[in-house]
Parts: C-alpha cells; sequence; structure tokens
C-alpha cells in the first residue's frame, strides 16, 4: 500500500509549536505511507511554519490524510501540491572528490552545465550547491557519479502554489 | 503582579482549573509524580467545593470510569494517573475513548522537568505514546501555563468530534508557586465548532432523499453524541423511511418504533441486513461505515446513492464509496435544517410499496428469529428477559463479546442514549468501570452493566471501587466458562478446535462478590433472574447475578468474514 500510487506533495501552514511535526508525521506513518522528504521552516506570519512533505501514494488515501492532517488542532491550513499546480524547489549539497581520470575542467563544466555553484573546496574535494526541482537534483546526483561522489545532503522539496490556481481541500 | 492574579503551586491550579469546569468527579489512582495533585485535591479548603475523587484499582478502569461518565452525561470526563506504569496504564482506556468519540481529560504526572529525557524512574514519554489515541496533548513546562492547559484541554476535547485530550504534568511544575492566572476562554480561532450546514447542500439533500424510492436511514453514533434523537425520529417519520442504526448508533432510535430495523453489521439482524442492501438511498447520519457494520463493503447497498452526513470531514469517502452528498455537520443541525427543508406533502406516492415491503421483512424476521424453546437459561433467552426486567430508563453497559452482540440483537434500546459499550475498540473490561463512571453521572437511574465471565475478569477489581465509593451497580454475567466469541470462531472457522478460551471453574463469581462486599447471586431459572434484578435494584450496594449458561451457544446470525450482508449464516 505504501509503495503504490504517485509521488505528492503536502504544503501545511502549522502553528510553530513542540509536537506539531510529530502529530503529521504519525499521521503519515499511521496509513503506511514512507514520507521521502520533510521540508519545515518560518513562515511569513511570525508564529507560523510551514512544512512541506513528499510521499508517494494512491489518490484516495492521499486524500484522505489531508483531511487527516487538516483536523489537527495546529493546523491552519493544508495544500496538495503538484509539479503542475506549483513551484517546487530543492537544494543540495554534494561533495565530489574528483580523480583521473576526469580532469578538473571537465568537472567544472558538468557543475556549470547544471547551474550548480561550487561553494567550498579542498586540495581533493568540492562541494557544490545546486537547487531545482527533484528531477535535476536526481541527474545531477546521479552524473556526480562519474565525478567521485562522496556524500549528498538534500533539504526535500520546498514548495508554494501557483497564482490563481491554489486548490484548498475542503 | 496583576489584579486577578493568584499566588499558588501548579497543583492548586489543576485542581482551581478543574473546580472552573466544574468538574464534579475525577477517576483515578495516586502516584510518585502526581501526588501534590492528590494532596491538592484533599486539602481542607477545597472539601466543601466537592470535587469526588473516585479511587480506581487500576488506571484503565480510571480511563473508562471516566469515559461511562461523559456518555452517561454528555459531559466531560477526568481521570488522572501518575507517571509510568500509570500512565501507560491509561492507555487502552484513552483509546477506547477515542475510537467511540468520547471526550475526556486525563491528566499525568510526569518526572520532574530537569529530569525529562533522562529515563528517570517511572518515566515514560506519555505524550508521544499519546498522540495516537488523543486529539492533543499538553505538557506545561511552567506553573503560569497549567490552567490554560487544562481550560484548552476542555476546549478540545468538546470542540467538534468528542475526543480524548491529555495534559502531562511535571512534578517540579506541580510544586513550584507562583503568581497564576485562570483564563476566562482559549483561542483556537482556526480550531473552533463548525459552521451551521451549509443550505446549498441540505437543500440537495432534501431534493435526492424525496425523489428516493427505497429510502434507508443508517443512524450511528453520532447521533447519540449530539443528542439528535427527536430530530431523527421526526425525519423517519416524515420520510416513512426505516431506520437502521450501526452498533455506536444503538440507543439513537427507539427499538420498538415500527420502523426501527435495530443494527445492521456482522451480528445485525436478518431483516435488517436484507433490507441495507435493496435501498435506492442510504441517508448516514454520523456513522463511519466501520468494517463491523458493512461487512463486504462492494455488497453493503451497491444500488444506493448515499448521503453521508458527519461532523468529520475526513470520513468522506474513508470506508465506503465516495457519497454523492456530503454534509459537514453535527447530527443534530444537520437534522433540523433538513427538516426546516422538508415538507411531507412532497412525498410521491411510489413509497407506499417500500413501506409495504418493509412490514413483510418484519414478518419473515419474527418468524425466523422465534422457536428458542430449550428448558435451561440460553444467552439469548437472559438477554430478552433483561429487558423485560431492567427498567427502560435504567443506563446499560456491556462488556465485549458474545454477550454484547446479544444484546445488540436482542436487547431493545428504547429509551435514548441508555446504551454504553465499546464498539470501535471492543474493550474488554470496559463495561463494568462505565458502569461505575455512569452512575456518578446518574445517580437517579438503575446502571447494569451486562457481561460475560471472560470480559468481567478483566477489571472485575472494580468491585473494590463500587463498595468503597458507593457507588452500586448491577452486573449480570452471562457465564458460560468461555471466551465465548473465540470459541464461536474457533468452532466456526477453526474445525471445533477450542485453543486458550476455556476459563474453567475459577472463580466463583458469587464468593468473588462477596469478598469485596458486594452481593453475589446465582440464578438458574427466569423467575430467579427476574427476582435477582428486581433484588439488585433495591440493593444499597452493587450485586453480581451469575448466570450459568451453555459454552456451545453461538451469536446468530453472524457474517463470515469477508461475506456481503445477504450472505449471513442463519443456523
Amino acid at each position: 500500500m505504501s509503495q503504490g500510487g504517485r509521488p505528492r506533495i503536502i504544503s501545511a501552514l502549522v502553528e510553530n509549536k513542540p509536537g506539531v511535526l510529530y502529530r503529521i508525521t504519525n499521521l503519515i506513518r499511521r496509513k503506511s505511507f514512507n514520507i521521502e522528504s520533510i521540508a519545515v521552516g518560518p513562515a511569513e506570519t511570525p508564529g507560523l511554519s510551514r512544512m512541506t512533505f513528499t510521499f508517494s501514494a494512491d489518490y484516495s488515501r492521499f486524500d484522505q490524510v489531508m483531511k487527516n492532517i487538516e483536523n489537527l488542532v495546529d493546523v491552519r491550513m493544508v495544500e496538495p501540491l503538484e509539479e503542475r499546480n506549483a513551484t517546487v524547489r530543492e537544494l543540495a549539497l554534494v561533495k565530489l572528490s574528483p580523480g583521473a581520470p576526469v580532469t578538473r575542467p571537465e568537472v567544472v563544466k558538468f557543475i556549470e552545465t547544471f547551474r550548480a555553484d561550487i561553494v567550498d573546496m579542498s586540495t581533493d574535494t568540492l562541494t557544490v550547491e545546486i537547487s531545482g526541482d527533484s528531477d535535476k537534483i536526481n541527474a545531477f546526483v546521479n552524473l556526480a557519479r562519474n565525478f567521485g561522489l562522496m556524500q549528498v545532503a538534500r533539504t526535500g522539496a520546498v514548495a508554494l502554489a501557483r497564482e490563481m490556481i491554489v486548490q484548498k481541500v475542503m | 503582579m496583576r489584579l486577578n492574579m493568584t499566588k499558588m503551586t501548579g497543583a492548586q491550579a489543576v485542581v482551581g482549573a478543574l473546580e472552573r469546569e466544574r468538574v464534579e468527579a475525577v477517576f483515578g489512582y495516586p502516584g510518585g509524580m502526581n501526588m501534590p495533585i492528590y494532596d491538592a485535591l484533599c486539602h481542607p479548603d477545597r472539601a466543601e467545593k466537592g470535587i469526588r475523587h473516585i479511587l480506581a484499582r487500576h488506571e484503565q478502569s480510571a480511563a473508562h470510569m471516566a469515559d461511562g461518565y461523559a456518555r452517561a452525561s454528555g459531559k466531560i470526563g477526568v481521570c488522572m494517573a501518575t507517571s509510568g506504569p500509570g500512565a501507560t496504564n491509561l492507555l487502552t482506556g484513552l483509546a477506547t475513548a477515542y475510537m467511540d468519540s468520547s471526550p475526556i481529560v486525563a491528566i499525568t504526572g510526569q518526572v520532574p522537568t530537569f529530569m525529562i529525557g533522562t529515563d528517570g524512574f517511572q518515566e515514560i514519554d506519555i505524550v508521544g505514546m499519546a498522540t495516537s489515541v488523543t486529539k492533543y496533548t499538553f505538557q506545561p513546562l511552567s506553573v503560569r501555563d497549567v490552567p490554560h492547559s487544562i481550560k484548552a484541554a476542555f476546549y478540545l476535547a468538546n470542540t467538534r468530534r468528542p475526543q480524548p485530550v491529555l495534559v502531562d504534568i511535571p512534578k517540579d511544575v506541580q510544586q513550584t508557586e507562583d503568581d497564576v492566572e485562570f483564563p476566562e476562554h482559549v483561542q483556537y480561532p482556526h480550531y473552533v465548532s463548525l459552521p451551521s450546514p451549509d443550505p446549498t447542500i441540505v437543500k440537495t439533500i432534501a431534493r435526492t432523499v424525496l425523489s428516493a424510492k427505497r429510502p434507508v436511514i443508517l443512524a450511528g453514533g453520532g447521533v447519540r453524541i449530539a443528542n439528535a434523537y427527536h430530530e431523527l425520529q421526526a425525519l423517519a417519520e416524515l420520510l416513512v423511511a426505516p431506520v437502521v442504526t450501526s452498533f455506536m448508533g444503538k440507543g439513537a432510535f427507539p427499538e420498538n418504533h415500527p420502523l426501527s430495523f435495530g443494527c445492521v453489521g456482522m451480528h445485525g439482524s436478518e431483516r435488517t441486513n436484507m433490507l441495507i442492501p435493496e435501498c435506492d438511498l442510504l441517508l448516514v447520519i454520523g456513522a463511519r461505515f466501520s468494517d463491523r457494520t458493512t461487512g463486504r463493503i462492494e455488497k453493503f447497498a451497491p444500488n444506493a446513492k448515499v448521503i453521508h452526513i458527519d461532523i468529520d470531514r475526513a470520513e468522506i469517502g474513508k470506508n465506503y464509496k465516495t457519497p454523492v452528498v456530503f454534509l459537514l455537520a453535527d447530527a443534530r443541525s444537520a437534522l433540523q435544517a433538513l427538516l426546516r427543508e422538508l415538507d411531507a406533502g412532497m412525498l410521491g406516492g411510489e413509497r407506499n410499496s417500500w413501506v409495504k415491503r418493509n412490514q413483510e421483512v418484519v414478518v419473515m424476521a419474527q418468524t425466523a428469529l422465534d422457536g428458542n424453546g430449550k428448558s435451561h437459561l440460553s444467552g439469548v433467552e437472559t438477554i430478552k428477559m433483561l429487558r423485560r426486567f431492567i427498567p427502560l430508563n435504567a443506563l446499560v453497559a456491556t462488556e465485549v463479546g458474545q454477550h454484547q452482540m446479544w444484546c445488540l440483537q436482542h436487547f431493545q434500546v428504547i429509551e435514548p442514549g441508555t446504551f454504553i459499550s465499546s464498539g470501535g475498540l471492543g474493550t474488554m473490561g470496559f463495561g463494568f468501570p462505565a458502569a461505575l463512571g455512569a452512575k456518578i453521572a446518574r445517580p437517579d437511574v438503575p446502571v447494569f452493566d451486562i457481561a460475560g465471565d471472560g470480559s468481567f475478569a478483566m477489571t472485575e477489581n472494580s468491585l473494590a471501587t463500587s463498595v468503597e465509593e458507593d457507588i452500586p451497580v448491577t452486573v449480570v454475567i452471562l457465564n458460560n466458562r468461555m471466551l465465548g466469541m473465540v470459541a464461536q470462531w474457533q468452532r466456526l472457522f477453526f474445525n471445533r478446535r477450542y485453543s486458550a478460551v476455556q476459563l474453567g471453574r475459577s472463580p466463583d463469581f458469587i464468593k468473588l462478590a462477596e469478598s469485596y462486599g458486594a452481593e453475589g447471586i446465582r440464578v438458574e431459572t427466569l423467575p430467579e433472574l427476574e427476582a435477582a434484578v428486581k433484588k439488585a435494584i433495591s440493593s444499597p450496594v452493587t450485586t453480581v447475578i451469575d448466570v450459568p449458561i451453555s459454552p456451545e451457544e453461538n451469536v446468530l446470525p453472524m457474517l463470515p468474514p469477508g461475506a456481503g450482508l445477504k450472505e449471513m449464516i442463519v443456523e
């Protein structure tokens, strides 16, 4: 059940209080979904946070967990988002240790092709910052295996609805 | 210091906040981490204000007592326990209340704030553990937070769908003295009662209902909780629509009413289970399509348009196909709005054949149910006779198992809300403590626990509470020396291999009752049963009536697992 269905994104505007994240993740866990990413940060209003969750689910169970989340006392608003109705971005830090036969110019070209930035460098390694939608980051990480991929840290998706097609669950 | 601030300890603030909520009784058990609250409860200054503490003999029972109190009164039940094992023992009771939408505020002690997270003695993360079975949890970390936490717990427990709320209070917070203020209100602008029902949707429902030829009303626990009995009856009579209930809806509609078809589901009667698949419109009010109600879901009401009214938006399409209309509202305001919209003159003449069909199934079912002519007492006969002997206004709780399902089938509930049972969680041991809580709420009426010997044994030590706290109720044990429902399944689906269901001869429930100072009566015949019930009702102490029945009796009809409503096993 947890593995079925399409990737889903939930954006929740919540009170910044202890236990809110736990209640939401607990609900998602109870429905046997595997959360792929969580991103949490302060929202536009002081005292509120915006949380973005991604996981795969079929529609009916996804719809139900949305309503369960919206029922929570500390949740102000929940939106189901998709790439087609929302701006979705993720940031990743990728540490590479490129060595022969890869040359430094090849590495730099690879990074520039993805419009990523080198944000840290040592004699043996360099750390790249890349942002974009998840597909872009997946592609970058996959190709980075050819350039001495060492570590990846991803924020998980953050998303905001595009104007005019905000969908609020009833 | 503000004028309306008072200097007091956190524990005194707990008691002060409970007094402001007009709590009359608290069910609990003391221990190391809630002793300051117990000290504040018994403080001489407070003796006259009179929050009565009822000492349970196990925290699970304390939670069930609070639950029974809530179900009998419509008010919030309060239970208390210490940290660690006290708190974990509450969990089954909280889960029971959560599943049946009963409002409870549970107050637990916790290790001091500076010890939290150190695995201190009797420390447990009850906030984390209770999250799945509560609407909300509080853990006030300062004395000033205590009054708000309690006030908010009461507000949340009974706003929208009633559910339990936990308040976990570290011991140092209970002990510290500070200036506290008791808020008159708490602000949850985004968690408020539902607005009145959407008139457009109500109109649609009215139109849909009127155009149906074979409508059936399915009423659930939501009708009982919202106190919408009269509205439901008015609607049923206006539409001349048969009313079936879920198990939690038992008592939402008088079961001796000509339009009553009793409970539908796994142990629903033949006539009820045959009726639902034939309807063309199912108006569902405050019910959630539990698997025990629907049987195999595809065969439940395959040809019906479904209209679903519920207070919880997460029930839309959760278990059953998405309704043609969903109305987010509590049962009472929804029914009131619908009644205003309907006019009996709008009913078409074609309904007559449906009413006639209803009467046919009634006749069919009556002939099917008669003919139980054995000489000794059967479970079914005992339940049927209990209905004759127990006053209609008595509150009747049950345990969980065969006796409970015989009550579903044969114990007609006629006065609204007089039936209390653990439906969603099916918690053995619920009935007796729940009956005690109900008696605290309604000392004016007789209170019964119809029990099986297996279930009663789970919380039988509540006899001590019953006797010591002077809460007389009557327990009727249908005693088959078996875990009867499990045994029935083993007979039917496991080739009669009994595994771990034979309870043997102990205890002697008469001696058990007497050892606690209660009365015990064993009955073998119907006249003895009648006499025992009469004696028990007038007795100043709790009476346990032990009724030996056959260990081989089944609850029939029943739906085998995975079967549709029309595929009952009848004999």
